[in-house]
């Protein structure tokens, strides 16, 4: 088997090309684009959910595109176990539809940041992670609104469920004020739902698979999530 | 028919990095006496329909499900009946 990812495009949307390359192209995986006015998943495994900036970013990243008419397909998918990857503006999307807890609120900094970010790989132990092989991997952020929050109850839900996937850190690992370049609670860079079969994240894991750019630390994020529907 | 007008607020708790660039502004242009500034939006659309009850309730449900985020804002609104 080899399992089909369907990449969602909205209007705005500018990572899905990203992502479709790096999964057909470098990946070898099947992939299709799923047009957001569209209501049919086309028997995809996985929904990847995009970067970009859908709608404009009008109202609030992500709220109109939650509407979408594939979205309520998204929506039913994933609660009944589906496995969705929301990367940056997708992060934002499955914030805005209720399939993940908190919201991203602008950067402390008020800038847009693109760099490469170190990020501890917090949990190992999830459908998306399970073969990353190193502690510390280096990916792309690229956003305006990532600076992660959520209440008190919410982050202490997170913390004892092991939901955070990922922390922005040093190099080493170290996470700290210093490594946060956003300003997000507990440097959360990524987060799963309780169930495990949503993932979002605000680095590009998309945008470092192709050996082509000397980092291809976000392989074994595609990678981790076939060998679990392998498995 | 209502005029509706809605003002959505950031929860106070809430870190408003646009408020405080404003504020940064503001001292850079001398205005010592301005704290606490908070960026929020104003929304304004027309409401159909003659019942007040209903009206309100309506906008309530607009609110809660796209104009606000509850989870990081606030929303108050007024109504004013127009002809």
């Amino acid at each position: 088997m080899n399992p089909k990812f369907g990449v969602v495009v909205f209007p705005g949307s500018n990572c899905d090309h990203d992502a479709y390359h790096s999964l057909k192209k470098i990946l070898g995986y099947e992939a299709e684009f799923l047009w957001h006015k569209d209501k049919d998943l086309k028997n995809s495994d996985v929904i990847i959910l995009p970067g970009g900036f859908s709608y404009g970013d009008y109202l609030r990243t992500g709220a109109i595109a939650s509407l979408s008419p594939i979205m309520q397909e998204v929506i039913e998918f994933g609660q009944k176990g589906g496995i969705i990857i929301g990367i940056c503006n997708g992060f934002q999307i499955l914030l805005e539809a209720g399939l993940l807890p908190g919201v991203l609120i602008q950067n402390k900094s008020l800038k847009f940041i693109c760099k490469d970010v170190y990020l501890n790989v917090k949990n190992k132990n999830t459908l998306f992670t399970n073969s990353v092989t190193k502690d510390v991997i280096k990916v792309p952020i690229a956003h305006g609104d990532g600076n992660y929050f959520a209440d008190e109850n919410v982050i202490t839900e997170l913390v004892n469920n092991n939901q955070i996937v990922f922390q922005y850190s040093s190099a080493n690992g170290e996470v700290s004020d210093e490594f946060n370049p956003n300003g997000s609670i507990l440097n959360i860079a990524g987060i799963i739902n309780k169930s495990g079969n949503i993932l979002g994240m605000m680095p590009h894991p998309e945008r470092c698979c192709d050996p082509l750019f000397n980092n291809i630390d976000g392989q074994e994020i595609f990678r981790s999530i076939v060998n679990g529907l392998l498995s | 028919m209502y005029q509706v007008t809605v003002i959505v607020k950031r929860r106070p708790k809430i870190l408003d990095p646009q408020g405080k660039a404003v504020e940064q502004g503001a001292k850079l242009l001398g205005f010592n006496n301005i704290s606490n500034t908070r960026i929020g939006k104003y929304i304004q659309f027309i409401i159909n329909t003659e019942d007040y009850d209903k009206a309100k309730s309506e906008v309530d449900e607009f609110c809660n499900k796209l104009l606000a985020n509850l989870v990081m804002e606030d929303y108050e609104y007024t109504l004013e009946k127009v002809k």
